[in-house]
């Protein structure tokens, strides 16, 4: 259930997790913290594959990105209710979008695990649930949309640091964040989990997004 | 589009980063995004939520020979890549989609009292509409079994809760019984979506219901 209060909370509450560094109103503080940790030394760059995909059509790098993701993507799709044969078509299907699609890769704007999740979930909705979802409206970037290093380091620590806080998520916060994404809540599920009146208690999902944003400030 | 003061909520935000919003609740979030900086940020960061949820997910291991056939397909493949649509008028691309145009494409229906209305075509449990309140009307009292969302693409209006403005969304529910009434110097244009029949507080209206297919 939507409620006024979930309106009225929103804005401020906003989870301050990977964002859209070079969008009109870029989030300042992801691009101007020193991101370098040990977590980022012992965790492949998957950007840099992805790149040589995209800019050089580079079939040893695709092959890297195919056996690391496509069986996340396909175990997605099997959770998500998906039969085994589906997820496999729809997964080896996502591949080739990747790779279709590398042109419009741009590790300052989502890191690999985001732009691939985007894909999967719009070739699933496409393929297995046969319906539509409607696209915003791309942002022109203008040519002089520079691509700054710096930014998308500081978005994959960010995504690193949020799989790592939903890992920590109390186990029944973290099912319920799960269990929306993988489609077994309807809107309304989710709204009654997020948006409670005020003065009774919090839900897990939002309890689940608040400690989020905590971690992630 | 600093103006915005009304945005998307996090239920709605989450169930479109996971697809399982109705289309027609797509529409109203996508046609949102589209005009607000702000929820399209909230969109990329539940992106990135999906996309841990997606590679903490138990892996499913691919069949024999599944990248062979996957760049065999790609080396057969002749599509071309898509060019994205600029916005010409007032509606963003994604509304332009399924009006078919700009405001000047829009087919109206009246509805009485001066407003009309333009049924969207969606699938699901859901309906999506374009509404023309012109200035000083209200649009009939009426409640709600489910949701409603609300966006102003022109003009504005206000009601019990708060005023809106271009580009403000208005998520109301069951609870709330709310008379919106379109205000300012030109006619008030929305997209509005509801999961449920509207319900109207008056006799004549209640009756009217079955024909406008709201």
């Amino acid at each position: 259930m939507f409620t006024d209060s979930d309106l009225a909370t929103k804005t401020d509450a906003s989870l301050t997790l990977p964002a859209y560094a070079g969008s009109v109103k870029p989030r300042a503080p992801i691009a101007k913290k020193t991101p370098v940790t040990k977590s980022a030394a012992t965790t492949i760059d998957w950007s840099k594959d992805l790149i040589a995909v995209r800019d050089h059509k580079d079939q040893a790098a695709f092959a890297r990105v195919f056996s690391h993701f496509a069986p996340r993507v396909k175990g997605f799709l099997i959770r998500s209710g998906a039969s085994a044969e589906m997820a496999e078509e729809c997964a080896q299907d996502v591949m080739a979008t990747i790779w279709r699609k590398a042109h419009l890769f741009d590790p300052t704007k989502a890191s690999p695990s985001t732009w691939i999740f985007t894909i999967a979930r719009n070739r699933q909705i496409d393929l297995i649930r046969k319906a539509r979802r409607p696209e915003p409206e791309e942002l022109d970037w203008g040519p002089e949309a520079e691509t700054d290093a710096s930014d998308a380091l500081a978005l994959q620590e960010e995504t690193i640091r949020l799989g790592k806080a939903l890992a920590e998520l109390p186990e029944k916060q973290r099912d319920l964040i799960q269990r929306a994404y993988f489609g077994d809540l309807s809107h309304n599920e989710i709204a009654e989990e997020t948006g409670l009146p005020l003065g009774t208690i919090k839900s897990r999902i939002r309890l689940a997004l608040d400690r989020l944003r905590h971690t992630m400030k | 589009m600093s103006t915005i003061k009304h945005h998307l909520t996090d239920s709605l935000l989450m169930g479109y980063s996971a697809g399982s919003l109705p289309e027609a609740f797509s529409l109203l979030v996508a046609t949102h995004i589209s005009v607000c900086d702000e929820c399209r940020a909230r969109m990329a960061e539940f992106d990135a939520l999906g996309g841990e949820v997606m590679m903490s997910t138990e892996l499913a291991e691919m069949g024999a020979e599944a990248f062979e056939k996957t760049l065999e397909a790609l080396m057969n493949d002749s599509s071309a890549p898509v060019a994205t649509q600029r916005r010409a008028g007032i509606f963003p691309s994604p509304l332009r989609e399924y009006v078919g145009g700009d405001l000047d494409s829009v087919r109206w229906r009246k509805v009485g009292g001066g407003v009309r209305q333009m049924i969207l075509k969606t699938d699901g449990e859901a309906t999506a509409r374009l509404l023309y309140i012109p200035t000083g009307v209200a649009v009939p009292d009426h409640g709600h079994n489910g949701t409603e969302l609300t966006l102003v693409l022109q003009g504005a209006f206000s009601d019990e809760i708060d005023s809106f403005g271009v580009g403000d969304i208005e998520v109301t529910n069951e609870d709330i019984e709310h008379t919106p009434v379109a205000k300012g110097d030109i006619d008030c244009i929305c997209l509005a979506a509801t999961d449920a029949p509207l319900r109207f507080s008056g006799l004549i209206p209640r009756l009217a219901q079955p024909f406008l297919r709201i």
